[in-house]
């Protein structure tokens, strides 16, 4: 079943069109990629699917049912980019006053949040402040209030920011531990190596639209540039030469000591196989390059200036 | 509304808990006793005694303008407008030869102000000197008849009440101006007390940013109205508090009047009911506190207090959602702040101002239109009350008065609320009142 259905979702701000025309569907269980650079329409699409803004036009339907705000928003958890919590209350007193907000009882609510904090130790910080912690500590926190009245959908923004590996991959753990469970993850995010790693399913905005919906690897398929890695025994020559002489590729360079080849139209991969069987070399290897989503990102993306921020810092 | 209710718990229980409350609690009318009692010693120290030199041409008014604790006079021949302050005077009355029929001026050269009541006080006695020396002129009458005629003839006493029709009762302009006064004052300082607190909250909640975590569980309005009420609950707490801490000290106060001075006390108040106003077997003591006690008796207490709660909650309802929508249009910076309460806390010194004007002509019609219009009537209308119901005030006034309000703090909570939904999540556009009122009605 698919727990979220947005329909041509339209949002403006005076002149600007934060959210134009956006139509996706969640199945229930995944784990959904949405990027984009800044300003592409993110957080005012999350604010429509969390309740906090109402959209202009079109339509959201949660489990299948139109969108109820008052009472759908008690089986959604957000954690927004910007962290936020009362900076002078206790850190227990909070977590259970939040959770009621949320429509848990105070019983309920005081055992969920002990539960949790037993599970990411946390017992001993019940009566501290929230600035008394650390960066990493608040994170934790924020991330245990999110999904501690056990949300159906969990909307995540930038989860592992300030993370150190170790608290990455325990946050990590608990967000697929979730999805075995039953809940959807919007995953919101810039940093694509995460989004490869994490999600099933992932969808690209720019400028309020979508341009560009699908799985991880179905995305990948279709931005692939047919280039395949070989790996020879001994050198194969220079690269102007391995190119004119062959008939099937093109040489791009070398990578680790491998060929990077790019395949010509009307070929195939087996035809750059042949050509160096024939030659007699030994292969030691042949891989399809795909490329990742971060150069698909960035080609996507290219030309909106707020893009530049995302292509690789040289050195 | 079980969401409001949560939100109003925990702003109330933050509050109260909190050591400031408590200090604030027993601080603030200690600091309000503390400066009434300030302001009057520096009154009374305030007052310098005058010398003034008199260089008088008709020769009669030395026997009548005499030196007293305020002024002291002084006729001798040497002193003229050049000297006068090397002979340790502060100012010279030049007063020309008079004639009946022709007015003329006095003139008074000063080294240092005498002020506005000196200069009507000397006025007077001038006014003065001037009959009694008509009157011992044109009559035959000795100057001992005229003191004694005066003395004996200060044998009348005001004493005004308030016709309500069937029963007439007994009024203090003095208290009931006390009152007026203290009440319109109280609700002025809270107004600006609590609403500074519900904007600052909502400032809070935005910087911290928790807003937007909080919005994702519950409705803006729903937020905006559990602070609101939360604070207020506290500032109603405070207030019971101040009447209970006035109440408890009031009985202990009356526990160390001696059982016989009240006994006389009570003898005191039967004969005056008789219509016989001063029982000569009564002492001193029991003579003051029954003053104290028949004054206090004069006020409408039941209604000045439920008049002071219901313009309290008003007042405080209608102000409070005002300042939440100006914190939730601020930024970190407070500057900002500043510039957008200008609008709201300009009605809010203007009520007060009248209300100082108003409680010396409450029945003015700037008075009884201030009270009435929602923006000035809680300090307005709580300083006429005590001047009575329906007296000074009459019923339609009070009602629509009321009805006002509440119709206007119901405005102003739902003109805060469109306000504050669109200014709580956003952040570094400096916000203007037309961009306020661009996301009230536009959005």
């Amino acid at each position: 079943m698919d727990i979220l259905t947005v329909r041509d979702l339209k949002k403006s701000f005076s002149t600007q069109k934060a959210v134009d025309a956006v139509s996706f569907t969640l199945g229930k269980g995944s784990i959904f990629g949405l990027l984009g650079p800044n300003g592409a329409g993110k957080t005012s699409l999350i604010r429509m699917i969390t309740g906090i803004f109402y959209p202009d036009e079109g339509e959201i339907l949660f489990e299948g049912r139109p969108f109820h705000p008052e009472n759908d928003i008690l089986h959604i958890g957000y954690m927004p980019e910007e962290r936020g919590l009362y900076k002078k209350m206790k850190i227990g007193e909070q977590a259970v006053y939040l959770a009621q907000l949320k429509g848990l009882s105070r019983q309920e609510a005081t055992r969920k949040v002990k539960e949790w904090f037993v599970k990411f130790e946390m017992q001993s910080w019940w009566n501290k402040k929230v600035e008394d912690l650390s960066k990493g500590m608040g994170q934790k926190l924020q991330f245990v209030i999110t999904v501690l009245h056990a949300p159906r959908l969990i909307i995540l923004d930038e989860p592992f920011s300030g993370l150190d590996p170790v608290n990455s991959n325990l946050i990590k753990d608990e967000i697929y531990q979730l999805a075995r469970n039953g809940s959807t993850i919007i995953f919101s995010t810039h940093r694509m190596e995460q989004v490869e790693e994490i999600c099933d399913h992932i969808i690209l905005m720019n400028k309020g639209r979508k341009i560009l919906d699908g799985s991880v690897t179905s995305v990948k398929q279709q931005f692939k540039e047919n280039l395949f890695s070989v790996g020879l025994e001994g050198m194969a020559g220079s690269p102007e030469e391995l190119t004119a002489a062959g008939a099937a590729f093109d040489v791009m360079g070398t990578r680790a000591g491998q060929l990077i080849v790019k395949i010509r139209e009307g070929y195939r991969s087996n035809d750059v196989l042949e050509y160096f069987i024939r030659q007699g070399r030994c292969i030691t290897g042949f891989s399809e390059i795909l490329p990742s989503l971060n150069d698909i990102f960035i080609k996507l993306v290219e030309g909106t200036p707020l893009a530049r921020q995302f292509q690789p810092v040289e050195g | 509304m079980n969401k409001i209710w949560l939100i109003t718990k925990r702003e109330y229980l933050t509050r109260v808990r909190n050591k400031t409350f408590l200090l604030s609690t027993f601080l603030l009318p200690l600091m309000i006793v503390l400066f009434i009692a300030g302001s009057i010693l520096l009154s009374l120290q305030g007052k310098t005694r005058h010398r003034i030199a008199v260089i008088d041409a008709n020769g009669y008014f030395k026997e009548y303008l005499k030196s007293d604790s305020s002024i002291s006079f002084d006729f001798s021949a040497g002193l003229d407008t050049l000297n006068y302050g090397q002979n340790g005077c502060t100012a010279v009355l030049i007063i020309p030869l008079l004639k009946e029929d022709q007015r003329t001026v006095v003139r008074l050269k000063y080294k240092k102000q005498l002020g506005l009541a000196g200069v009507s006080d000397l006025e007077s006695r001038i006014d003065h000197a001037i009959t009694d020396h008509l009157i011992f002129e044109k009559t035959s009458i000795s100057r001992a008849k005229l003191d004694s005629i005066r003395t004996s003839s200060d044998i009348a006493s005001l004493q005004s009440f308030e016709d309500n029709g069937k029963t007439a009762r007994a009024s203090s302009q003095g208290l009931a101006y006390g009152i007026g006064y203290a009440s319109g004052l109280l609700i002025y300082i809270l107004t600006f007390i609590y609403g500074a607190a519900v904007m600052r909250g909502v400032m809070e909640e935005k910087t911290n940013r928790i807003a937007e975590v909080i919005v994702s569980s519950v409705r803006p309005f729903q937020l905006m109205m559990g602070k609101i009420t939360g604070i207020g609950a506290v500032g109603l707490t405070q207030f019971l508090l101040w009447i209970f801490l006035i109440v408890g000290l009031a009985v202990v106060a009356q526990g160390l009047i001696p059982r016989d001075t009240w006994n006389e006390v009570q003898q005191i108040q039967q004969a005056s009911a008789m219509g016989n106003a001063s029982a000569a077997k009564a002492g001193e003591a029991a003579q003051q506190i029954f003053k104290v006690k028949s004054a206090l008796d004069t006020a409408n207490w039941g209604l000045i207090l439920f008049c002071f709660l219901f313009y309290f909650i008003g007042g405080y309802l209608f102000y409070s959602s005002l300042f939440a929508a100006v914190g939730s249009a601020v930024n970190e910076d407070p500057q900002e702040a500043q510039s957008l309460m200008l609008p709201i806390t300009m009605p809010v010194i203007f009520s007060f101002i009248v209300m100082s004007i108003a409680v010396q002509d409450p029945g003015g019609s700037l008075a009884t239109w201030a009270s009435i219009i929602p923006f000035s009537s809680p300090i307005v209308m709580m300083a006429r009350i005590p001047f009575g119901v329906p007296g000074t005030v009459a019923w339609w006034q009070l009602g629509l008065s009321m009805l006002l309000l509440v119709l206007g703090f119901l405005s102003t909570v739902w003109l805060a609320g469109k306000i504050y939904r669109t200014g709580i999540l956003l952040y570094g556009k400096k916000a203007t009142w037309k961009t306020m009122w661009k996301w009230a009605f536009k959005s």
